[in-house]
């Protein structure tokens, strides 16, 4: 960043293609071994190889929060950090959280609580509600809308989105 | 993305060793990284994760600080128990950016090194002297409502858009770094760089360097203090200017005032002649936008930025106000 010799798109010797290796993920309790390109984000590595499409790609910059899902328990943006990056840890995607038949409580709450539109944002909303009660950090009303600000809906459903969250963490419904 | 080789590094040796090779580059959380990469503005050929390393722990000194390792995350930081209490300034700053996902992502040492948001930093089929040394600024004569006032030059007028950091020069930290040549103790206000003719380099930290941590001196100002953010939307946004304001007060006399401000500036923006103003002085509305016209002494608007010089006094003003009364803190 900072480098001299590196300014802008200098680009110095690029390494072969294809440089893919295995990496081992950890999805909703199962090992998956795959072969990746280190360059292939943990979003796409679900969606494009493990056909775990439920994650969705809105902006696939950190901007909207699509992508969320939980690693460990925490929310992040899988469109950020690279699969080989993650290897050896919990990640929990939208298809993990029902039971069987029976939804998730804060998937039920969506739809009982009509907090969503086209749909598109609501995998990561309900991951990132779930997330919100795991870290533990919402207290107030302002709280839950900050620390959902992550979550971008077009649709603009956010009043009933945070009716659910309020209902998790009231409920204290993680994982 | 463009192709690029990777490896995991066990330990702080081997990653300054791996990180000396031609195009090779650290990554941390990425989210800074990637988001550059994705979009060909930065584009190493070689990543060295250094997510491994032992560097994610947060300590007491010796001298009753606290040392932030550089991979402790955002959230964990700011959540931090001794953080919450002894500088309650430098958590509120963190929690004013990005959102839950990226705090639960991002490293203490990367948000140092996050890059400007100028959009034509962005915009690679524009000219820019930051990502394209001697292309040109795009933003002088641009859209410019975002970029700096203070401390710019002919050749860029981008900031530095870490709401950490103002906290962090604010609390005066110290940035602690190694290469395969030894350590060194960067002070916070000599790490980031003013853009001069060298707008490509951001700060003075060497490339084969790795932050090992960030160190925190034992004055917190937890008594009396502030962090305000001005931005466009009340969450999720980069802050068009804030303030993070420390205060230690006998009475209603200034002992000692602390005042960084971001969004103005190619660094986190401190006066301490102007701080100065204040020592021994009543804590006042006046004397606050005396300091306060001190400060924005030298600004300079480029048009559609000009609001921020006002926006900047009346925001220190406030926020010297905010740190008095304690209002909404418990
Ligand atoms: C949508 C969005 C909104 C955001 N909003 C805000 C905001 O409002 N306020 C704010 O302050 N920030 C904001 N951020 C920025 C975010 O805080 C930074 O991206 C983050 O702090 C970078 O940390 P990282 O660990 O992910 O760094 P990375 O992306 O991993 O690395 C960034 C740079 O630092 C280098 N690096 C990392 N660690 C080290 C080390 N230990 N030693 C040497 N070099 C190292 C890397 O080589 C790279 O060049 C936002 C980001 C996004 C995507
Ligand atoms: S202000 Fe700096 S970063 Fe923005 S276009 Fe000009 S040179 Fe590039
Ligand atoms: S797709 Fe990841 S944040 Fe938008
Ligand atoms: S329901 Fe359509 S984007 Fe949220």
């Amino acid at each position: 960043m900072n480098s001299e010799n590196e300014p802008g798109n200098a680009v110095s010797q690029r390494p072969t293609l294809p440089d893919s290796r295995p990496v081992t993920l950890r999805v909703n309790g199962t090992t998956h071994h795959l072969q990746l390109a280190p360059w292939t984000s943990l979003l796409d590595a679900l969606r494009e190889h493990l056909h775990l499409t439920g994650t969705k790609k809105g902006c696939d910059h950190g901007q909207c929060g699509a992508c969320t899902l939980l690693v460990d328990g925490k929310r992040i943006n899988s469109c950020l950090t690279l699969a080989v990056m993650q290897q050896d840890k919990a990640i929990t995607t939208v298809e993990g959280l029902a039971q069987g038949d029976e939804l998730h409580p804060v998937q039920q709450a969506f739809i009982d609580h009509d907090a969503f539109q086209c749909g598109y944002c609501t995998p990561g909303q309900i991951c990132s509600v779930i997330g919100l009660v795991n870290e533990g950090q919402a207290k107030t009303l302002d709280d839950i809308k900050d620390l959902m600000s992550g979550n971008v809906c077009r649709c603009g459903a956010y009043a009933n989105i945070i009716q659910v969250a309020r209902e998790a963490l009231e409920r204290n419904t993680g994982l | 993305m463009r192709p690029f080789s990777y490896t995991q590094s066990p330990d702080v040796t081997t990653a300054v060793q791996e990180v000396s090779a031609q195009g090779a580059k650290f990554i941390a959380g990425g989210t800074n990284l990637l988001d550059l990469m994705k979009i060909d503005v930065m584009s190493p050929s070689h990543l060295v994760d250094i997510t491994q390393l032992a560097l994610n722990t947060i300590e007491e000194t010796p001298d009753g600080g606290l040392r932030l390792g550089a991979l402790a995350k955002n959230a964990d930081t700011a959540y931090h128990e001794l953080v919450q209490t002894r500088y309650p300034l430098l958590a509120h700053a963190i929690l004013a950016g990005a959102t839950a996902q990226l705090r639960n992502m991002a490293t203490d040492g990367g948000n140092l090194l996050q890059r400007t948001r100028c959009y034509y930093f962005y915009d690679t089929h524009t000219p820019c002297n930051k990502r394209e040394p001697g292309s040109g600024c795009s933003a002088i004569k641009g859209y410019n409502r975002d970029l700096a006032i203070l401390g710019t030059s002919e050749h860029c007028i981008a900031t530095h858009p870490s709401d950490m950091c103002v906290a962090l020069a604010a609390l005066e930290a110290t940035v602690h770094v190694k290469s395969s040549q030894g350590e060194r103790a960067i002070p916070f206000a000599e790490f980031h760089r003013l853009p001069g003719d060298t707008p490509h380099l951001d700060t003075n930290l060497h490339p084969t360097e790795i932050i090992t941590a960030i160190e925190l001196p034992a004055k917190g100002f937890a008594q009396h203090y502030a962090y305000l953010k001005l931005r466009d939307r009340a969450s999720y946004a980069f802050a068009l200017v804030s303030v993070a304001a420390a205060l230690e007060l006998e009475g209603d006399t200034v002992k000692e005032a602390r005042i960084a401000l971001g969004g103005v500036a190619h660094k986190p923006w401190r006066v301490p002649e102007a701080e100065a103003l204040l020592q021994g002085k009543p804590a006042s509305k006046e004397n606050f936008r005396a300091v306060a016209e001190a400060y924005l002494a030298g600004a300079k608007g480029y048009g559609d930025n000009t609001f921020k010089i006002e926006l900047a006094k009346r925001a220190i003003v406030r926020a010297l106000e905010q740190a008095i009364s304690m209002e909404g803190k418990s």
